[in-house]
C-alpha cells in the first residue's frame, strides 16, 4: 500500500479537512460542509470519521478504533487496518493509551484527557433531520436558533409515553448556541461529552463535520419537571461486576438466558485483570469473547 | 454469547477468501478476461463509466470482473479508485455538434440535415431469446456504408432560428464540482446536470416515468438523440493553444417540451437536457426529462409538489454510491442503541403495566 500518501488521503485533501476542522472547533456545534471524498468503504460505514482521522494522524500516533465500544466488531477491525496499512501508525485496544480514538455508537467509559482525540462517526449529522426533512430549512433552523420544534418533539414524548422516549442520539445545546446531534451514542454517554479531549464529528455522505473543543458546555435538552437521564439497564457487568458502565444484553441459551456485560471491552478487561469479578466470572467457560467467534 | 460480529481479522480474511473463490466460479468454465467484458458487456461498462464518473473502459471491465457483475459494486470501485487521481486541468467544453454519430433520431421531424441514422440499437428488435448465442456462433458482418460527409447540426437549432424554442444564454462562469465542493442548495443547473449524468439510473428512470405520469408532465419530445465520439480538447498553458487529448463515447439528449407561455411571454418549447458518457441513452432521456422538470422555478411554473421538481430531493438521493453505503450500513452492528432502545421499551411497558396494576 506505499503507493498511497500517508494515511491515504492527499495532502491538499487533508488540508481542506483540517480547515473544516478548525472552523468547527471555533465554532463548537456548527455543522461545516465539507467536500467528503469517495473513500475505500461504502458511505455509512464510518467515511466520515476515518477522514477526520486520516486528517488529524501523525506518524507518532498510536490509534484506537471502537464500534459499539469494542475493539473487535469486524468495521472496527478493518477500519483499524486500513490506517495500519495506509498510515502505519500504532495500535492499541487501551483507551489511555490511545492519542486518537475512532469511534462509532459510544464514548468510553474511563475519562478522556487533553492529550486526546476522540473522533465520532456519524451517520445523520442534522438534530432536526427526523423534524424536518430539508436542509435548507433545518441550516435556516439553526441560523435563527428556532429550536421549538425539537422541544415540542420531547414534549409530545412525555405527553405520550410519560417520559422523554429518545434513548440514542439525544439532542444536546453546546456552548448555549447550536443544538448538536452526538452521533447514535446511548443517552448513558451524554454527561461524557464534557471531556477534556477534543472531540471531532465526521458525516463523510452528508459531507459535514463538527466538533466539540475540551471542556465545552453540553446541556442535553430536558425539561425541569423532567429532568435529562443517563440511563443503563439495571445491572451488573457480569463479567467484572461494574455497576457503572454501560452493557450489552446477550442472549445466551435457548431458553431465553442472558447476561449482560461491558459494551466498553477495554474497560472491562482492564477491570478484570485488576481483579475485579461479576456474577458469572468463575462460573464457566465463558470469555470475554474476543476470539475465534467466527 | 452472541458472538456473530466479533472475531475479528480471521472472519475478515476468509470472508475475503471465500468471496475471491464464488466470484471465480467453477474453475472448470473458462475465466472471463476484462477484454472480453469490455468488448461484449459493452453496455454495462458504460453504465459503470457514467455512474462511476470516469471514462476508461478497461478499468469499468474490470471493475466488473472483481464486482461479480454487480454493477454499483463496480461503480463504487471506480468512484473509489478515481478521487485518488490526481487533476491535472479541465478539458474544453466538448463539441457534441462535431459528433461522429452512430447513431442520430429526431422524434421532432421526419428528416433533417445529417438524416436520421438508426445505429445499433435494441429499438424494433423482437424481444425473443436468440437461442442460437447460447450455441456461441459468430456473427455475419454487418452491411456497411460510407459515412455521410457534412456536419450534423442540432436539430434544436433549427427550431431556434424561429425563436420557437427558448434560447439556452451561453455562459463563460466555471461550472460548480461536486466531487470537490460540498453539495449545497439551492443548485444552480450545471451542478445539477453534474448530479444527474452520475445519478443512478434506475433512481433517474423512475423520477422521469413520475413526470410522464403526471407528476409534474411536461410533455417531452425527443428532439434529438446522438450517440458517437467526440473530441476532447485542452489548452496547455505552456503552448496557448488546445490540443486533443483524447475521444470519448457520448450520448447526448435534447428533448423539446410544451410550455403554455404567458402575458408578458409568447409560447414557446422549453427544453431538457441528458449528456451521458458511453452508449447511455436510457439514462440520457431520463436526465433530460428530470432536469426540465427542475427547472420550473427559471421558467415560471408552479411547484406542484411532485418529486422530480424538488431539487434537494432529487439531488441527495441520486447518487447510488451514497444510498448503497448508508443503506447496507443498517447491517454493521447497532446493539448499542438497540440495547437502550430496549431498555427503553421495557421500562415504558413496566410503567403502564404498574398503572393497570394500580387501577385494578
Amino acid at each position: 500500500m506505499s503507493d498511497y500518501n500517508f494515511a491515504y488521503l492527499d495532502e491538499q485533501t487533508k488540508r481542506m479537512i483540517r480547515r473544516a476542522i478548525l472552523k468547527a472547533l471555533a465554532v463548537p456545534g456548527y455543522q461545516v460542509p465539507f467536500a467528503s471524498r469517495e473513500m475505500p468503504m461504502p458511505y455509512g460505514w464510518g467515511t466520515g470519521g476515518v477522514q477526520v482521522s486520516a486528517a488529524c494522524l501523525v506518524p507518532e500516533d498510536r490509534l484506537k478504533v471502537i464500534d459499539q465500544g469494542a475493539d473487535d466488531t469486524t468495521n472496527a477491525v478493518s477500519i483499524r487496518r486500513f490506517f495500519e496499512r495506509t498510515a502505519g501508525v500504532a495500535t492499541t485496544g487501551r483507551t489511555r493509551d490511545a492519542t486518537l480514538i475512532q469511534t462509532r455508537h459510544r464514548i468510553p467509559e474511563e475519562p478522556l484527557t487533553r492529550d486526546q482525540i476522540l473522533v465520532y462517526q456519524v451517520p445523520i449529522p442534522e438534530p432536526l433531520r427526523f423534524l424536518e426533512p430539508r436542509e435548507t430549512e433545518t441550516r435556516k433552523m439553526h441560523s435563527l436558533e428556532e429550536y421549538g420544534l425539537v422541544h415540542v418533539k420531547l414534549y409530545e414524548d412525555i405527553a405520550r409515553h410519560g417520559q422523554i422516549a429518545t434513548s440514542y442520539a439525544y439532542p444536546v445545546k453546546v456552548e448555549g448556541r447550536y443544538v448538536m446531534d452526538p452521533s447514535p451514542i446511548p443517552k448513558f454517554d451524554n454527561p461524557k461529552l464534557e471531556s477534556a479531549a477534543v472531540q471531532l464529528f465526521g458525516a463523510g455522505r452528508e459531507q459535514r463535520i463538527y466538533a466539540l473543543p475540551p471542556h465545552c458546555k453540553v446541556v442535553s435538552l430536558d425539561f425541569e419537571d423532567h429532568p435529562f437521564e443517563a440511563s443503563k439497564a439495571d445491572h451488573a457487568c457480569d463479567l467484572c461486576g461494574s455497576a457503572t458502565s454501560y452493557l450489552d444484553e446477550v442472549i445466551v441459551d435457548d431458553a431465553g438466558g442472558r447476561m449482560f456485560v461491558c459494551s466498553d471491552t477495554d474497560y472491562c478487561e482492564t477491570r478484570r485483570d485488576a481483579g475485579h469479578l461479576g456474577r458469572l466470572s468463575a462460573s464457566g467457560p465463558v470469555t470475554t469473547g474476543q476470539e475465534d467467534a467466527a | 454469547m452472541y458472538v456473530a460480529v466479533k472475531g475479528g481479522e480471521r472472519a475478515i480474511e476468509n470472508a475475503h477468501a471465500w468471496l475471491a473463490e464464488e466470484r471465480r466460479g467453477d474453475p472448470a468454465v473458462p475465466e472471463l478476461s476484462v477484454a472480453q467484458i469490455r468488448a461484449q458487456m459493452a453496455l454495462a461498462v458504460n453504465r459503470v463509466m457514467a455512474e462511476g464518473s470516469l471514462y476508461d473502459p478497461d478499468l469499468a471491465a474490470l471493475a466488473i470482473k472483481q464486482a461479480r457483475g454487480d454493477l454499483i459494486e463496480a461503480v463504487f470501485l471506480i468512484r473509489a479508485y478515481r478521487t485518488t487521481l490526481p487533476r491535472f486541468g479541465s478539458s474544453r467544453p466538448v463539441e457534441t455538434a462535431d459528433m461522429r454519430c452512430d447513431r442520430r433520431i429526431s422524434a421532432t421531424f421526419k428528416d433533417a440535415p445529417g438524416g436520421q441514422v438508426l445505429g445499433p440499437t435494441f429499438d424494433y428488435t423482437h424481444r425473443l431469446l436468440d437461442f442460437k448465442l447460447a450455441a456461441e456462433g459468430e456473427v455475419p458482418p454487418a452491411p456497411q456504408a460510407d459515412t455521410q460527409p457534412g456536419a450534423v447540426p442540432h436539430i434544436t437549432d433549427f427550431l431556434n432560428r424561429d425563436g420557437l424554442i427558448q434560447t439556452e444564454e451561453p455562459s463563460n462562469a466555471a461550472p460548480p464540482d461536486l466531487t470537490r465542493q460540498p453539495l449545497e442548495f439551492p443548485a444552480n443547473r450545471a451542478l445539477r446536470l453534474q448530479a444527474l449524468t452520475r445519478g443512478d439510473e434506475g433512481f433517474v428512470l423512475g423520477l422521469a416515468y413520475s413526470t410522464q405520469r403526471g407528476y409534474a408532465r411536461n410533455h417531452a419530445f425527443v428532439g434529438e438523440l446522438r450517440i458517437g465520439r467526440v473530441a476532447v480538447e485542452m489548452e496547455v498553458p505552456e503552448l496557448g493553444f488546445a490540443i486533443q487529448i483524447g475521444e470519448v463515447e457520448l450520448t447526448e439528449c435534447e428533448t423539446v417540451n410544451q410550455f403554455a407561455g404567458s402575458k408578458t411571454e409568447p409560447a414557446q418549447f422549453t427544453r431538457g437536457y441528458g449528456l451521458v458518457f458511453g452508449q447511455t441513452e436510457r439514462k440520457a432521456i431520463s436526465m433530460a426529462l428530470v432536469d426540465r422538470a427542475l427547472r420550473w422555478r427559471e421558467l415560471g411554473e408552479d411547484d406542484l409538489g411532485a418529486p422530480a421538481q424538488d431539487e434537494e430531493f432529487v439531488l441527495s438521493h441520486c447518487d447510488n454510491i451514497q444510498a448503497t453505503g448508508f443503506l447496507e450500513h443498517i447491517k454493521l452492528p447497532h446493539y448499542v442503541d438497540f440495547q437502550s432502545e430496549l431498555e427503553l421499551v421495557r421500562r415504558l411497558r413496566a410503567e403502564v403495566a404498574a398503572g393497570k396494576e394500580a387501577a385494578e
